[in-house]
């Protein structure tokens, strides 16, 4: 087995971890583990790793990307440059680049859905348009289950709170 | 204005007093935020970062809670003052780093504390003596919710506030403690205490953050996951985890003294015999005798009043301070002469460890 980190000499330190629910190995070689200051316990915890984080994010990227290089149009960051850096060029990047990290996040995090405070000026919009998800869920189950005559009530209440001129459309 | 007639003198934040102190040393909570226009930090060219630093320190400056402020940007500052601010705390190792386009601003009390672009464009804490998780996250968001009316943070309503770093989104808090856990060290307990702390989903880190080593027996813990879950969920979680922590560290010194009074005296007798008569002594083993000779204190070894000392020679002992005293450079090994001499004279009135004591501050309640 070849060393997760330098890719040439064969791994001989393996770490197990579990963090929250979920377990998390590495292969490391004893001087990439030297490095990464594995060979001291107390000092080291998995889940705290650049090591285990640029790994596995890369990865997870580059399946995505299927062989081109996406690029965010906002900045210009790329894959390659996540790669190297473990960290996003900007804002944006999240809507470029999402599809690669949402499996990241589930690995990464509790949820992937946001559960925390939200400024005050975006409180109301973020309600409604949880409201408008949860409303056109149900209204896609209503037709599914051909049960029109609620599609139509939902379709209604949906039709209410769109806001005009959003081009959301609810045929 | 210069930061060390700014700075709180190490004897007086050697005094300062919250819930649980003799092991929570203190309570930090974090947040991450980032305007909505521009790169990340990491990945913004200079003019970039300047311009979110003269759009973000301003902001920051009209805070009620800035009023009195030291407000700066990082080229203004030596690498010297920048090794203060990381020894004091106030800043990571990786903000010291900084240079142009980076900048700082934190409040006269050092209760507030805000990086700016450091990973992100704002990192602001909120940093409180002993534990007080709930009163650092309720201080922290009331500052936040005063800048977000001045600035346009980047936020999804599905992913939460988008940091540079996907690890940080969501939430972006980070709630952390800095504990102080000789007992379980020497007890040998403490690999067993880390790996079930991890399997919460908390990060122990050593006294410096990420990748330091716990020099002196000091341990940070932190939550690691910040998506998915409120910010008081994780603010409960971590103050859960740190009572059983400190249960754990009270017990384990309970039993060393009960059933190993021997090794214990022993530790803490050598800790004292080398701090207090050594002419060459390096800042690491400096912390971690420090470290037993504040245990000493917390069992009634050394009489309650030596503690403020012993806090602040665990602050000026280390390297930026003790060479902020001298005015020339000094080599390492010229810091390890001085920081003998000046551990000799600050010990010189401190009597030995009385070991019929021992035991005594076990009875006490806890600082609350």
């Amino acid at each position: 087995m070849q060393c997760s980190i330098c890719k040439e000499k064969p791994a001989t330190v393996h770490l197990t971890q579990i963090v929250g629910d979920k377990m998390q190995k590495l292969d490391l070689c004893e001087d990439c583990a030297k490095a990464k200051g594995i060979n001291d316990p107390t000092s080291f915890s998995l889940a705290d790793a650049d090591v285990l984080f640029g790994l596995g994010a890369s990865q997870e990227i580059e399946q995505s990307g299927g062989g081109v290089e996406t690029k965010c149009p906002r900045c210009g960051f790329t894959q390659a440059d996540f790669k190297k850096s473990g960290r996003l060029g900007c804002p944006e990047c999240y809507k470029t680049f999402a599809e690669g990290l949402e499996g990241l996040l589930k690995t990464m995090h509790k949820g992937t859905h946001h559960a925390g405070k939200v400024p005050e000026a975006l409180r109301a919009n973020r309600e409604q348009s949880d409201r408008l998800k949860l409303l056109q869920k149900k209204l896609a189950r209503a037709i599914e289950d051909e049960n029109f005559e609620e599609a139509a009530q939902l379709r209604d209440e949906i039709k209410q709170i769109t806001p005009r001129g959003t081009g959301l459309s609810v045929t | 204005m210069k930061l060390d007639e700014f700075l709180i003198s190490p004897a007086e934040t050697a005094r300062r007093h919250g819930p649980h102190d003799r092991i929570v040393m203190s309570s930090r909570v974090r947040l991450a935020r980032n305007l909505r226009d521009a790169a990340f930090p990491g990945w913004a060219k200079k003019p970039e970062r300047l311009k979110v630093l003269e759009t973000i320190r301003p902001a920051v400056e009209s805070l009620p809670e800035m009023k009195e402020a030291f407000s700066e940007v990082m080229d203004n500052l030596t690498t010297l003052d920048k090794q203060i601010l990381v020894e004091r705390h106030l800043i990571s190792r990786e903000h010291a780093a900084k240079g142009s386009g980076s900048g700082l601003v934190f409040n006269r009390e050092e209760s507030f504390c805000v990086m700016i672009n450091e990973e992100d464009h704002l990192r602001m804490q909120a940093l409180r003596p002993g534990l007080q998780l709930r009163q650092a996250w309720s201080a922290i968001d009331h500052l936040d919710s005063e800048l977000e009316q001045r600035l346009d943070y980047a936020f999804n309503n599905e992913l939460g506030y988008l940091t540079a770093c996907p690890t940080n989104l969501g939430t972006a808090v980070r709630v952390s403690a800095m504990l102080h856990l000789p007992g379980l060290v020497l007890a040998e307990q403490i690999n067993p205490i880390i790996q079930s702390v991890n399997k919460l989903g908390l990060a122990v880190r050593g006294l410096y953050g990420e990748g330091t080593e716990a020099l002196g027996n000091v341990f940070q813990v932190s939550n690691q996951m910040t998506l998915g879950e409120t910010e008081t969920t994780i603010v409960e979680r971590l103050d859960k985890v740190l009572s059983q922590i400190i249960e754990h560290e009270e017990n384990a010194r309970q039993i060393l003294l009960e059933k190993k009074p021997k090794v214990v005296f022993n530790h803490i007798g050598r800790a004292y015999g080398i701090l207090a008569n050594a002419h060459s002594i390096s800042s690491k083993e400096t912390m971690n005798l420090l470290s037993l000779m504040r245990l000493g204190v917390d069992l009634g070894l050394f009489p309650a009043e030596e503690r403020p000392k012993v806090d602040e020679l665990f602050i000026v002992t280390q390297p930026a301070h003790l060479q902020k005293q001298f005015s020339d450079k000094l080599s390492a090994e010229e810091r390890d002469l001085l920081r003998a001499d000046m551990l000799r004279d600050r010990l010189k009135h401190v009597s030995r460890p009385d070991t019929k004591k021992g035991g005594a501050g076990l009875d006490k309640p806890a600082n609350s």
